[in-house]
């Protein structure tokens, strides 16, 4: 099993709601944030093309953020998820200064911390809060391995990217154009 | 044009990254020198040659005064610690893909090994604590007395120093995401300059206080006379100060190759190595690295001690202040440049 994710960038529209879905149901610390939105507006006007996307850690295949890792906190789970073990992290912010996406952040608490993939709410087969609460229904949840899975069948019928693919990290979250 | 908006803001981490503060360089210069101190005294164990007096007592000095160096450096290192009190997590596994790991487990190796040299040197270096201590002085001399240990500590100085100096460098080079960092020289490069700086700390204490083991506490009167005549003008100089600049010279003139070759190999790399190493071409931190590290902290003390050794000027304790002070600058901008290089600039 390998978990992804797929987003639709041209059904999101930056509402947030992905953001403060998962503030809420992780109880992230005032002043930071496990996912977020980045516009990015190429061109000149009137010839210009906006793209919003909602990222987050990629759960990367190839995560440098694990490779560095002192003491074993960062892990890979079973499913492909990269985590965190906050009783072993002993918060020397290697793993912050390793990840090309920026996606881990210092909890005030001293560990590092980042989007777990709403690892607790994907055990009991439920999708991550941020895909459960998108309104435009662009955050798609599942199995990579799966071929039938909703991810497999669009990433076979649609164009999509990932992000940096020049750090060869291999992310597990794909943006569809 | 590309206009990028992102939305994420989080301390430390935006606009670039800034979690490490001064006690990273801080660890890194100090580990840097320790290491620089530990080849220098191993080969000196291992040879069992002092040179002449002015020196001597000062590499005799050298695991104590390291013993103290490297515990400040771990001292900043654990303030900057997160979770401070898990720091015990890094000795119950070893990572072998990660450098801070294999750090943190040469440094539990440093430790005995710059006691038990400091042990075997203790008669000279703390006479009056050898006098107060009987066993101290009867446990150091019998250790002299058995050449495989004296060989084995000035061998494991020497492992360690190196593994030591590398490894400082090896840390920051693995961390991918920082193309400023993404060299493999950096580690020759800190060792090389880790080398420098122990040389000309050596240096300077045969300057401050010319005839340390003369005194009953080499040591404590090796910091005080530091304090105090810093200002008082050498005498001649001796053979082993004119040593300790044509070895300084060599390492200084080494890592000017290595950071010629290092900046070479950035800006033939790709697009976000090129714009990385830009931070180091122009900006704020362009003026302290080539005023700062090249000239004052290289060229200048590597032609002042050329003058020295070549008895055209008088020997002073300026270029080994200027080597010391340049290698600490070094490790300041390569860790703060390095935060702010990012893989987004050139892909964004």
């Amino acid at each position: 099993m390998r978990h992804a994710m797929v987003i639709d960038t041209r059904l999101c529209v930056g509402c947030m709601n992905c953001v403060v879905a998962c503030k809420t149901e992780n109880d992230v610390p005032d002043g930071f944030c496990r996912d977020w939105i980045t516009e990015t507006v190429r061109g000149a006007f009137p010839h210009v093309r906006l793209e919003i996307r909602s990222e987050r850690c990629n759960h990367c295949a190839n995560p440098p953020c694990v490779y560095c890792c002192p003491t074993g906190a960062s892990h890979q789970t079973e499913g492909g998820i990269v985590a965190v073990s906050k009783e072993k992290c002993i918060g020397c912010k290697a793993c912050m200064a390793a990840c090309p996406y920026d996606a881990r952040f210092p909890h005030p608490d001293g560990y590092a911390s980042k989007c777990t993939f709403c690892s607790h709410r994907v055990a009991v087969g439920d999708d991550p809060a941020c895909v459960s609460v998108c309104p435009t229904h662009c955050m798609h949840f599942g199995d990579l391995d799966d071929p039938s899975s909703e991810v497999s069948r669009l990433l076979v019928s649609r164009a999509h990217y990932t992000l940096l693919p020049e750090a060869g990290t291999r992310p597990h979250l794909f943006f569809l154009t | 044009m590309i206009e990028y908006v992102n939305h994420r803001s989080n301390p430390g981490i935006d606009p670039t990254l800034h979690l490490w503060g001064w006690e990273i360089p801080v660890y890194l210069f100090v580990g840097g020198l320790v290491a620089g101190l530990m080849i220098l005294s191993g080969y000196h164990i291992l040879r069992q040659q002092w040179d002449d007096e002015r020196t001597r007592g000062h590499y005799v000095t050298a695991p104590l005064l390291s013993l103290a160096l490297l515990t400040v450096g771990m001292v900043a290192l654990f303030l900057d610690l997160g979770n401070k009190f898990y720091v015990w997590r890094l000795y119950l596994t070893f990572e072998v893909t990660s450098p801070m790991s294999w750090g943190s487990w040469i440094l539990l190796l440093v430790y005995p090994v710059l006691v038990a040299s400091a042990l075997l040197t203790l008669p000279e270096s703390l006479p009056r604590l050898a006098r107060t201590f009987p066993i101290l002085g009867r446990t150091a001399r019998a250790l002299s007395a058995r050449p495989g240990f004296a060989h084995a500590t000035g061998f494991g100085n020497i492992v360690l120093g190196v593994l030591l100096g590398i490894y400082t460098g090896v840390l920051l080079s693995t961390l991918a995401a920082r193309p400023l960092w993404n060299s493999a020289l950096l580690g020759p490069l800190f060792l090389l300059s880790g080398l420098s700086t122990g040389a000309a700390l050596l240096h300077l204490l045969s300057h401050l206080h010319p005839r340390p083991d003369r005194d009953d506490g080499a040591f404590t009167d090796a910091v005080i006379s530091a304090m105090v005549h810093w200002l008082r003008p050498p005498d001649a100089t001796g053979q082993g100060q004119r040593k300790l600049e044509h070895a300084d010279n060599s390492f200084l003139t080494v890592e000017l190759v290595l950071i010629a070759l290092y900046l070479i190999g950035l800006l033939s790399s790709a697009a976000a190595h090129q714009q990385a190493v830009g931070l180091l071409f122009s900006g704020p931190w362009a003026w302290t690295f080539w005023i700062g590290v090249i000239g004052l902290g290289i060229l200048l003390p590597l032609a002042l001690q050329f003058m020295q050794a070549e008895r055209w000027i008088r020997s002073t304790i300026v270029p080994a202040l200027l080597v010391l002070a340049g290698g600490f600058l070094l490790r300041v901008i390569i860790v703060y440049a390095g935060q702010e290089s990012h893989w987004f600039m050139a892909a964004q």
